[in-house]
């Protein structure tokens, strides 16, 4: 259903390997948030790289492809990569190397791949036990683990239209592309574009409309029904005391290496 | 636009998690059950129109649309962005977990600010007018998220400050090519359903 968040390859259903998808989807979402904050919290780039490896242990059990699931890892905006690139340069300390007549600090470039390693390993964590999900799940998931239930519905919403949409939008840009529009840097693209958007927003809310009638004319009285109803199981129990300890051990060791480096 | 985890500091990132907390609550407040379709299906609009990458020069840049965002959506952009960025970050890996609550306030703390300045220019007069002040509440837009980006890195450390230089000198195109297109949007908009920009929350159509 939802091919714009999942991806063309991971049709629902269709691989059945034992792994994180037999887990309860609160405790991935839990999980989630306690490893971004843990790995947040570390300091010392020897454990943030084992932070780093013990999130990419998930991608196999994930059963996400792990080349795409690597590459959303890694992409990040322009201006976070060129923050890292400019961190060596501002940081006063140890000179390491001088690029047209800039020194770079080793205290710079330590903090620079301290961010980098700690952004990709809470990424890939919450890409593997969250974006692993389908998404109505972490709809039902969040609404299990006491979310605003109006927050939760403005997600499954989102969640169901973002696909019909999004076809909504290529239909208008064939439209576009059969009449010769090309894209360049002018004011007949922008115009054209903001006219494609305005188009949007209008079909939108007169979908939105109708959706509101045709809820109605079935008994919507303000509130939807989520059958899902998740249970710990043994696995899961055992699961989260092994991701609990693990994360322990990271910030321990963290503690340990800080204050005794030898 | 994505703050990544970990490269601010902790303090920067609590006071924008519990402002942006504070701005979902209103934007909730204002969201009767229902709103929650035209709201959901907007969100995904915004979302959707995110996708869209826009020529620039030799580059290309994507839509953040937040200032239409917020004249659309009023207080109701909050849930509605944070819906996006949070889809955004646990499917596609953009931003971060920790750094919800900062991305959120950098994005949807504009949107609002734009609605309740210009919300009444864009409303009323000609469609030309109200494309005009649209323009301006897009443009307007960007600039304070780019402000609030830098903001959040100058108070990080001054480690930081010329990353945040380069994210206010890197937004000027952007604030342009956005700028442009709003009011595009705005003047479209007005010209085929002019109730789209009613006071939202106010009018359940």
């Amino acid at each position: 259903m939802t091919h714009v968040l999942t991806g063309a390859e991971t049709e629902a259903g269709a691989r059945h390997l034992p792994g994180l998808s037999d887990r309860d989807p609160r405790l991935r979402i839990v999980l989630a948030v306690a490893f971004a904050i843990t790995v947040v919290s570390l300091s010392d780039l020897r454990v943030l790289v084992v932070a780093l490896a013990c999130a990419g242990c998930l991608v196999p059990l994930s059963g996400l492809p792990v080349g795409l699931t690597l590459r959303r890892m890694l992409a990040m905006d322009g201006f976070v990569i060129a923050m890292l690139l400019l961190l060596p340069f501002s940081v006063p300390g140890t000179p390491l190397f001088s690029v047209w007549g800039l020194t770079a600090s080793r205290e710079g470039l330590v903090h620079a791949v301290e961010i980098g390693l700690t952004a990709n390993a809470a990424v890939l964590a919450l890409l593997t036990l969250v974006g692993g999900m389908e998404p109505v799940t972490v709809g039902h998931a969040l609404h299990a683990l006491k979310v605003p239930e109006r927050l939760v519905h403005l997600m499954m919403f989102t969640i169901r239209y973002v696909d019909v949409l999004r076809d909504e939008t290529q239909r208008l840009r064939v439209a576009m592309k059969v009449r010769g529009f090309r894209p360049g840097t002018n004011w007949h693209t922008y115009r054209s574009y903001g006219y494609l958007v305005g188009m949007l927003l209008v079909r939108s809310v007169e979908r939105s409309e109708r959706i509101l009638a045709a809820m109605k004319c079935r008994g919507f009285s303000g509130r939807l029904v989520l059958l899902e109803q998740p249970r710990m199981r043994a696995g899961d129990w055992v699961f989260a005391a092994l991701a609990a300890s693990v994360m322990l051990a990271l910030l321990a060791a963290n503690v340990w290496l800080v204050h005794d480096p030898a | 636009m994505h703050i990544v985890d970990g490269a601010l500091a902790t303090p920067v990132v609590i006071a924008e998690a519990v402002l942006a907390v504070g701005g979902l609550a209103m934007g909730l407040s204002r969201l009767p059950m229902e709103r929650i379709p035209a709201a959901g299906v907007l969100s995904a609009a915004f979302f959707v129109a995110g996708l869209i990458h826009v020529p620039i020069g030799p580059s290309s840049v994507h839509l953040v649309l937040n200032g239409l965002a917020g004249l659309v959506l009023g207080w109701a952009a909050f849930p509605a962005l944070f819906v996006g960025l949070v889809l955004q970050a646990a499917f596609f890996g953009f931003g971060g977990l920790t750094v919800l609550g900062v991305n959120l306030l950098n994005i949807a703390g504009p949107a609002v600010l734009v609605w309740l300045v210009f919300g009444a220019m864009v409303r009323r007069g000609s469609p030309m007018a109200g494309a005009v002040w649209g323009g301006i509440a897009g443009a307007a837009s960007i600039a304070g998220t780019a402000l609030a980006v830098a903001a959040a890195l100058a108070l990080s450390g001054d480690a930081f400050l010329p990353a945040a230089k380069l994210v206010l000198l890197a937004h000027v195109p952007v604030m342009a090519v956005e700028g442009l297109l709003t009011g595009a949007a705005v003047y479209f908009a007005r010209v085929v359903k002019p109730d789209l920009f009613a006071v939202p929350g106010r009018v359940a159509s």
